[in-house]
């Protein structure tokens, strides 16, 4: 077989090429090597399972109010509902007891449950609809449980918005900032275009503080560790009969309601 | 080739320059979109899919248009579609090209677009729906670009291309699937939540398809030198009879389940869309009864062979596919919101007009293609 120089030269090079481009490759893909290292902080406070009770029976209107101001103060959620009520964002808000758990309603029901408004939130799922669906992993569950947003990378498709079977998701119509009263240097504002929700306080975990919503709730809520038996929630859990949000979708919802303590 | 696209009849540029406005407008509402965001379109937060994505659904079944001319001619030897296999092809390159567009101008944020790719997440439906629909474009413009260009110099087409035009016939349904999937695989929405999604896609796709060529080809003959063919044209009848009856069958078997186990997660969103829907419900009862009417006259063979009631019977078949899907699955889905509250949705003027610049940029497509194609044709026979 007679191989001419020039030919010769251009396989050298084309292999020298595969070789290069594959070196490089397997560079950028080998797991963890470029990845920066991340170490929780000490203060931090950290869990295996983080899950939220709401006790309806301390969850009187005042706290309820607390709760959805700080959050949104928190969180620099613009209030829109003047301008567009179809297009306003919410992390946490109240419901109806036969909105927050539609099917669960019937004609004769216990007289107290009658006005009175439930705490809605993303349920940070086990097993979160909105993660499987999204194209992007812009919306990803933590270690911890906890159901992230990167607003940097969604692209605004809205998938996670129609894979919801809570409504928990927002999506930016407009562009927020002008909708924001105060703007609250510690957590950044959005832009128009993307998707956010509830994020179970992850910055405000990072630093050692709990949720701020857990934290002006007066022991309405209760937060901490699922898998850790002596946690105050899972001593709830064992107290008290609890429900959650359409369970039977199998999205295994992390926020439980504890209703029989109403009054 | 393209040189055909450059010379033409008056009525040719005409066709161009009014959709080329139609597009201009579109463009310019779409840049005030992206300067201000999706709040100039009617959507909101219990509806957040609306018109566009509505007709990228609706447009995905258009390109299936293809695939029933192509499938015929390569698996069963059925010489007569060889001299249209182009305009399904053709067809399809312009639908998918309006899926993709549909899906651009959905976005909020479409200079991200590209984070699909470089951040590849195969859980995500969406994912493998970008796959489908650009292989399917893609293997369209190859395969119809290349046996024109054999068939204007006389030559067999290439064997690769063969090969190519028997993996586009598995992969168009996969592209109605795909997009099914979409929908019927999530957890909280009743109207979607059904296994005859997908074969409804496949029958809705596999009728509208076949019934816009055939009217394109009534079109051709009416206007150019070139003719599809009496035969080619009663084929196309036949498929699209029997793939609407078809979908009429599968809305039935969707309504049983729905209305004969009662479950009002289901029902809710049927009773929004046909009777409380102040909009949608009007418009929902003239698309399933149009079908049937349609279903049922296509059977007569006297009534397919006048092409003037075949040509009526195909625009009912594509109005009315168009409303099911595109308006009363995105309405439908969404209303009732997971709370159980009805919002209701309708497009607002700039939605509109930017939708209909896509169709416009698609139309323009066809009538280029189908342009060269012609061109090429009429040369070959003269």
């Amino acid at each position: 077989m007679d191989v001419s120089r020039r030919e010769f030269l251009k396989k050298i090079a084309g292999l020298s090429a595969i070789l290069f481009g594959s070196k490089t490759a397997f560079e950028l893909l080998a797991p963890g090597e470029l990845e920066a290292q991340y170490l929780p902080k000490p203060e931090a406070l950290t869990a295996k399972r983080w899950a939220m009770v709401i006790d309806m029976g301390k969850m009187d209107e005042e706290t309820r109010n607390k709760c959805i101001k700080v959050c949104h103060r928190t969180h620099n959620v613009p209030d829109i509902a003047k301008e567009n009520p179809r297009h306003i964002v919410k992390w946490i808000w109240t419901e109806p007891y036969e909105n927050a758990f539609p099917g669960l309603e019937q004609e004769h029901m216990a007289e107290r449950l009658k006005d009175k408004l439930f705490i809605v939130l993303c349920n940070q799922c086990d097993n979160p609809p909105c993660v499987r669906v999204c194209p992007t992993k812009a919306t990803w569950r933590r270690e911890d449980g906890v159901v992230m947003m990167d607003q940097h990378r969604c692209i605004g498709c809205r998938f996670c918005m129609a894979a919801c079977p809570f409504g928990s998701r927002s999506f930016n119509w407009r562009d927020p900032r002008p909708f924001i009263k105060e703007r609250d240097p510690e957590y950044p504002t959005r832009e128009k275009g993307v998707v956010e929700k509830c994020n179970f306080c992850a910055e405000r975990l990072a630093k050692g503080l709990m949720p701020a919503c857990v934290e002006v709730s007066n022991g309405a809520l209760i937060f901490g560790d699922l898998t850790d038996e002596n946690s105050k929630v899972r001593k709830t859990l064992r107290e008290y009969y609890t429900i959650r949000r359409k369970p039977y979708l199998g999205t295994d919802p992390q926020v439980y309601y504890i209703v029989d303590t109403l009054l | 080739m393209f040189e055909k696209a450059l010379v033409g009849s008056r009525k040719y540029w005409g066709l161009v320059i009014v959709l080329s406005s139609i597009i201009g407008i579109g463009f310019i509402l779409y840049m005030w979109q992206l300067k201000v965001g999706l709040r100039i379109t009617g959507m909101s937060r219990d509806v957040s899919w609306g018109f566009y994505i509505a007709q990228f659904t609706y447009l995905v079944g258009i390109a299936a248009g293809g695939v029933m001319v192509v499938l015929p001619y390569y698996l069963h030897d059925y010489k007569a579609f060889g001299r249209i296999t182009i305009l399904g092809e053709f067809l399809a390159v312009a639908a998918c090209t309006m899926c993709l567009l549909f899906i651009i101008v959905d976005l909020g944020k479409p200079m991200r677009l590209f984070n699909v790719l470089l951040h590849p997440t195969p859980n995500s439906i969406l994912f493998w729906d970008m796959i489908v629909l650009n292989v399917y474009l893609l293997l369209n413009i190859v395969i119809g670009w290349m046996v024109l260009q054999c068939e204007r110099n006389g030559a067999p087409p290439p064997k690769w291309l063969k090969v190519m035009a028997y993996i586009s016939i598995p992969w168009a349904p996969s592209i109605h699937i795909v997009t099914a999937f979409l929908y019927q695989g999530l957890p909280g929405r009743g109207y979607w939540l059904t296994a005859i999604m997908a074969p409804r896609f496949l029958s809705s796709a596999f009728c509208s398809g076949p019934a816009l060529v055939l009217l394109l080809a009534l079109l051709i003959r009416k206007y150019t030198k070139f003719d599809p063919g009496r035969e080619q044209i009663q084929s196309l009848a036949k498929i699209v009879t029997y793939l609407i009856i078809i979908n009429v069958l599968f809305i039935c078997f969707e309504f049983f389940t729905v209305f004969y186990s009662q479950i009002p997660e289901h029902m809710h969103h049927f009773k929004h869309l046909f009777i409380t829907g102040s909009k949608i419900s009007p418009l929902m009862w003239i698309s399933y009864i149009g079908m049937a009417i349609a279903a049922i006259l296509l059977v007569f063979p006297a009534i397919r062979r006048d092409e003037g009631a075949l040509a009526v019977c195909c625009a009912i078949v594509i109005i009315t596919t168009w409303i099911d899907k595109g308006l009363g699955l995105m309405i439908g889905g969404f209303v009732p919101n997971p709370f159980g509250r009805v919002f209701e949705y309708w497009p607002t003027l700039p939605e509109a007009l930017i939708s209909l610049g896509v169709w416009a940029t698609g139309f323009l497509i066809i009538t280029i293609l189908y342009k060269i194609a012609i061109s090429v044709k009429e040369e070959i026979r003269a």
